[in-house]
């Protein structure tokens, strides 16, 4: 009987809508409350009385000189960047790595997998040092150059691991065939591995879009600004307008979520294809 | 998803079938093991070229910069074990941020895994919508350490915020948990849980691929779930458990976002995290080597916390090829 109970998809169901709506419920007071003037914020109902559509209007309009158009553009524009670095180099690299022997090659990989573990702290400092006597500060180069360097080290093992997954029987077919190592990564590999590409692409994505700290560290212009970075003028107003702030907040993760809502199958087998086996 | 994994290498073996069969003649020439130094060198080299730049090259100067003074404007002026000797013997801050970061980790990680775990056995089954709840419950993970998620727990968990009235339909008297200093980092531990998808995500493929089987064998003889899972899916899981732990330590310890927006390491630093410190020192007050110092010990206690993981995993982690023993 309890057995049954268990099993039956209707008590799963249940379980799994109450646990989704809890885990929804500040999202959805959210949406709730960027339609709230600063007034009716803390009332305990979910929907304001009378909406107040210009939470959006007036909080896209972020100053006389910027709307948020500007920031959203900014922030696509790196994000393009990001993905195009990440996508090409990790692909690269991760071949190099899973494919080809060279020397001292075991050892790299070690290292490529502890620098996984490094806490950013330690290298940021010098860093920073380094950008600002570059005279790179203010730009975008030191939010999208890492991504042009394998595009970190998660989506190299990551791609690894799946390459390792394709037979070599077909490389060594082409080498008879009279294809180089290079002629093999563009026209086997390369192909072979597009469904982990978008996985990496997905991750930057979404990683880039809240790398809050690296955008604060190295963006000072307003014209310049990223999305978080211009809400986060918001919270730094003396008398914070929530209206407003939460209204573009709640803009400001929609590309994320449309991204993953299309795409969340590739998230999971993305992981699963690392090979960590249970 | 290892089944998954077959059927592409079979679709692929069904495409290149000639070029297959051609190559399983040839197969045995001996492949030469130097040639491909140079081609290996260059697709490597963006890597190799940015560990070396944005990675190596920074931790070595980065330990140099721990023993010195330097400020960005002058050149940096060699100071010996000043910085470590100030930071253990007289900075408080340094005490305060170690220990609010230690409760934070000892309360966020076990707490992230537990739920993600039970959330990940809730979601491993073929179910009509399951992307859907998969999307409601990775949603808050998804909007991540961003400053939107910030700027709504602050609102939320304020004096007149909307958790209060929820609790004041249980009768409940609120405080402003975040701007009391014995419910801050409560509220920040509280939003790290609710951002548990990822290691769900990890959680969901590691329970995809224990063979079912073993549950078969053991309904047959007689096993209860609780028997199953504590048999069954605990050990089949360990070596995801022990990456999840190991991950989310490191990551818990260098927490900043959050602390940063919501609290900004108040009231009476009772958040203010160790990432937090460090950026004050390092781009609040520009002291770069005082920050470097306090980066290497971040590294070392890292470092230890990891490798103390791994010692003990060896009496807890199970992996199949040890023998298939079963525990």
């Amino acid at each position: 009987m309890n057995k049954t109970l268990r099993n039956n998809p209707v008590t799963r169901h249940l379980l799994l809508i109450v646990f989704s709506l809890l885990m929804l419920y500040p999202v959805i007071w959210w949406v709730g409350a960027s339609l709230k003037t600063t007034a009716e914020m803390s009332s305990p109902s979910i929907w304001p009385s009378t909406p107040m559509w210009e939470n959006y209007t007036k909080g896209w309009q972020f100053s006389p000189e910027f709307t948020f158009g500007r920031f959203f553009g900014n922030t696509l524009l790196m994000e393009f960047w990001n993905v195009l670095g990440g996508v090409l180099t990790s692909a690269i690299v991760a071949y190099g790595f899973a494919r080809l022997n060279f020397k001292f090659r075991g050892a790299l990989f070690s290292i490529l997998l502890l620098t996984m573990m490094l806490p950013g702290q330690v290298t940021i400092v010098p860093q920073y040092i380094l950008y600002n006597k570059l005279q790179l500060m203010d730009s975008y180069i030191p939010l999208v150059l890492p991504h042009f360097f394998g595009g970190g080290a998660f989506f190299i093992f990551l791609l690894v691991q799946f390459i390792r997954g394709i037979p070599r029987e077909l490389d060594e077919a082409a080498k008879i065939d009279g294809a180089s190592v290079y002629g093999i990564f563009f026209r086997i590999v390369l192909p072979l591995i597009k469904p982990s590409l978008v996985t990496v692409a997905i991750f930057t994505f979404i990683w880039s879009w809240d790398d809050f700290f690296a955008q604060m560290l190295y963006l000072n212009s307003v014209g310049k600004f990223t999305v978080g970075l211009a809400l986060r003028m918001y919270v730094d107003q003396f008398e914070i307008q929530w209206g407003r702030l939460l209204a573009m907040s709640l803009l400001s993760v929609l590309p994320s979520v449309v991204l993953f809502f299309f795409a969340q199958k590739h998230f999971v087998e993305g992981i699963a294809t690392t090979g960590l086996k249970g | 998803m290892l089944l998954k994994g077959d059927e592409r290498e079979m679709k692929v073996e069904a495409v290149h079938k000639p070029a297959a069969a051609k190559l399983r003649l040839a197969k045995k020439k001996v492949k030469g093991t130097n040639d491909n130094n140079l081609a290996g060198y260059i697709f490597i080299s963006p890597w190799l070229l940015g560990f070396l730049l944005l990675t190596a090259w920074p931790i070595i100067q980065s330990f140099y910069l721990s023993f010195t003074e330097y400020s960005l404007l002058e050149a940096p002026t060699w100071t010996g074990t000043d910085n470590y000797a100030n930071i253990f013997s007289s900075d408080n801050d340094f005490k305060t941020s170690l220990k609010v970061t230690f409760l934070f980790v000892l309360f966020s990680v076990p707490l992230k895994l537990f739920f993600s775990l039970m959330v990940a056995m809730l979601l491993n089954k073929s179910l009509k919508g399951m992307n859907l709840y998969r999307t409601a419950i990775y949603f808050p993970s998804l909007i991540g350490g961003s400053i939107a998620v910030s700027a709504l727990w602050r609102n939320m968990f304020n004096l007149n915020g909307y958790f209060n009235h929820v609790l004041a339909w249980f009768g409940i008297e609120g405080v402003g948990w975040i701007t009391n200093p014995h419910t801050s980092l409560g509220t920040l531990i509280l939003l790290n849980t609710w951002q548990f998808g990822s290691t769900m995500v990890i959680f969901l493929a590691g329970l995809k691929q224990i063979p079912n089987e073993l549950y078969e064998s053991a309904s047959v003889d007689g096993a209860s779930k609780v028997r199953k899972f504590f048999h069954i899916t605990l050990p089949m899981l360990s070596p995801v458990m022990f990456f999840n732990l190991v991950l989310g330590i490191i990551g818990s310890f260098q927490m900043f976002t959050s602390a940063f927006i919501i609290t900004q390491g108040g009231p009476i630093n009772s958040t203010y995290m160790y990432a937090l410190f460090l950026y004050d020192k390092a781009f609040k007050h520009y002291q770069m080597g005082y920050a470097s110092a306090l980066a290497w010990i971040l590294l070392v206690i890292v470092a230890l916390m990891t490798a103390i993981n791994f010692l003990v995993s060896r009496y807890w982690v199970f992996y199949e090829t040890d023998g298939g023993k079963q525990k």
